[in-house]
């Protein structure tokens, strides 16, 4: 029980949060955390570097939006079209990118996220430049209106306690043994008779399912879905929200989807405005050469040499 | 060692050209049921070459291998070891960050055919400590169980790559370099250690140590430059003027 303590007291925090702190900071927050460890779960422990899953969360943050305001299906059914969407669209990429290794695997799903961003701007069902607007937030399970933040926010909340529970145990499954050997030895899996092709294929189909649900998610948080969700520079995003929090650690990319949403919040409304991304990159440069083992890894890191 | 024509692995006119450059040239070897068959050379000769190929790691420009008779020539490296072909690596092959036991788990758990249930409980596996545990024991590593892989000394790491690779229960067992890199006393434990598994198998290994070929294996093949210099016993290929020449220079 006592491993679990950890994230018990976290989720109590969760629960009390809203009546302390704005609910749609909040569920932005959860979105993105959601978003960092689905991208975690493709990066720290499949050991690919993902440069284009900004068309996961991105496309499905469109069709969850389109399902929702022009199919009017129920809320979560259109979150969980968004997803299988994202999943379809990350079997495809997958296919195509899945046997390429370190930078050329990046390229390869950077030009076909690029690919997927221009195909949803000329699309005319994503309203290109001005975006999909006023998406209906409906009503939960057909009886909790989500129009009231604070119902919206525990649905977001069960939302991103579920996803993280598939990732966690995705880690901590057969599979996920078999997905960390490969990223420790790929040779070695192979030799030992797995078709490491096909594990990887699996790790990124559930990553890209994970991250389209947080966009589907977002758009009824905001009731809007809009470009910069497919844009390239939200597929950099998520990889210095995994950075800074750690890399391969369950609740690091969170923690890092935290560090990142908030300090945006805060910059955007103060003098520095302009140069957010300036700070970005700055942290990020910092991270990389003084915490490599990101915000988490470094304090798991300083527990194990204490005791 | 058994006097049967019964070849469990054969190849015919294996080569490999790298952009011009031939690594391994027309090789024929032939590799008999439940014996231990050394592949020798001076450095860069090919004999990693040829086991890439063998296991499929690389394709063969020419030539063809054969595995109990059946073409495996175009198989992939996956499939070689589920027909019971199943390699070592030069360099130590572990998962560094995964701890003994579950190193050899790995290889336990493809039988139980719940390697894509991602979302079973790993505790599943915990059936398998039990074998896992037998295996490490047998090359020395009980009290390792629980240690990560990254911390062992090589020599232990290449212990626990044969308790991984026996874990499969293969045929045939493809070792390259078991013993480098490592000091006399552990050189000593895997010579035996090979020589303990290699009941009712094959095993064709790589090896610069001539006094551990001479103790353990009952057929050599020479490789010069790619290509096939001789084969037979330690007492003809150590006597052959041609091998002393190859390896003329060398420290071996
Ligand atoms: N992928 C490759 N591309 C180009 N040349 C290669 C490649 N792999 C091996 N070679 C060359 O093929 C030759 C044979 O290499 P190989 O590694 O098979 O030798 P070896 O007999 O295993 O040597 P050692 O005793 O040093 O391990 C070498 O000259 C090497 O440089
Ligand atoms: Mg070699």
């Amino acid at each position: 029980m006592k491993k679990y303590s950890g994230y018990l007291i976290a989720l109590g925090l969760l629960m009390l949060a809203p009546t302390m702190i704005y609910p749609v900071f909040l569920m932005k927050l959860l979105c993105f955390a959601l978003f960092a460890s689905a991208f975690n779960l493709i990066l720290g422990y499949g050991g690919l570097l993902s440069f284009g899953h900004a068309a996961f969360f991105g496309g499905a943050s469109y069709i969850t939006g389109h399902a929702l305001k022009v199919w009017g299906l129920p809320t979560e059914l259109g979150i969980l079209f968004g997803a299988a969407v994202a999943g379809l669209m990350g079997l495809a990429i997958g296919m195509l990118a899945i046997r390429r290794h370190g930078i050329y695997f990046a390229m390869i799903t950077l030009a076909m996220a690029q690919m997927a961003y221009f195909l949803f701007v000329s699309s005319p069902f994503t309203g290109g430049e001005n975006g999909l607007q006023g998406v209906p937030r409906g009503t939960a399970l057909g009886m909790i209106d989500l129009q009231n933040d604070m119902s919206m926010y525990y649905f977001v909340l069960a939302i991103f306690v579920i996803g993280f529970l598939i990732i966690a145990r995705t880690v901590h499954s057969p599979f996920g043994q078999v997905l960390s050997a490969i990223r420790d030895n790929e040779d070695r899996a192979r030799s030992l008779g797995y078709d490491i092709e096909r594990y990887k294929l699996l790790a990124f189909v559930i990553s890209a399912t994970l991250a389209g649900l947080a966009g589907g998610t977002k758009t009824v948080v905001f009731q809007l879905a809009s470009l910069t969700d497919v844009h390239w520079h939200m597929s950099g995003e998520v990889v210095l929200m995994t950075l800074l929090g750690g890399l391969g650690t369950i609740a690091g990319p969170a923690v890092g989807a935290g560090i990142i949403i908030t300090l945006q919040n805060y910059l955007a409304s103060g003098p520095l405005a302009a140069w957010v991304p300036v700070v970005l990159g700055v942290i990020f440069v910092i991270c990389v050469l003084a915490f490599r083992r990101g915000v988490v890894g470094e304090l798991r890191e300083l527990i194990k040499r204490q005791f | 060692m058994t006097q049967t024509d019964d070849f469990i692995l054969q190849t015919r006119g294996l080569t490999k050209e790298f952009k011009g450059f031939t690594a391994v040239s027309e090789v024929d070897l032939n590799v008999r049921r439940h014996t231990i068959h050394a592949l020798i050379g001076p450095n860069g000769a090919g004999k990693t070459t040829v086991f890439n190929l063998l296991t499929k790691f690389l394709i063969p420009t020419r030539g063809s291998i054969a595995f109990n008779g059946r073409d495996i020539t175009n198989a992939k490296p996956a499939e070689i070891s589920r027909m019971g072909v199943v390699r070592s690596f030069q360099i130590s092959a572990v998962f560094p960050h995964m701890t003994a036991r579950e190193n050899v788990r790995v290889a336990l758990q493809r039988k139980l055919g719940t390697s894509f249930h991602f979302w079973r409980a790993a505790k599943s596996l915990n059936k398998l400590n039990d074998r896992a545990d037998e295996l490490l024991g047998m090359v020395g590593l009980e009290r390792f169980s629980e240690a990560i892989v990254a911390d062992l000394p090589y020599g232990r790491k290449r212990a626990l790559e044969i308790a991984t690779t026996l874990a499969l229960e293969p045929e045939m067992m493809l070792l390259d370099e078991p013993t480098q890199g490592m000091g006399r006393e552990d050189v000593e434990l895997i010579t035996q250690l090979i020589r303990k598994v290699s009941a009712n198998r094959t095993i064709l290994m790589v090896e610069h140590n001539l006094g551990v070929v001479s103790t353990l294996c009952d057929r050599i093949t020479v490789l010069q430059r790619g290509a096939l210099l001789t084969e037979g016993t330690y007492a003809e290929v150590s006597a052959d003027p041609r091998v002393k020449e190859a390896y003329m220079g060398k420290a071996a």
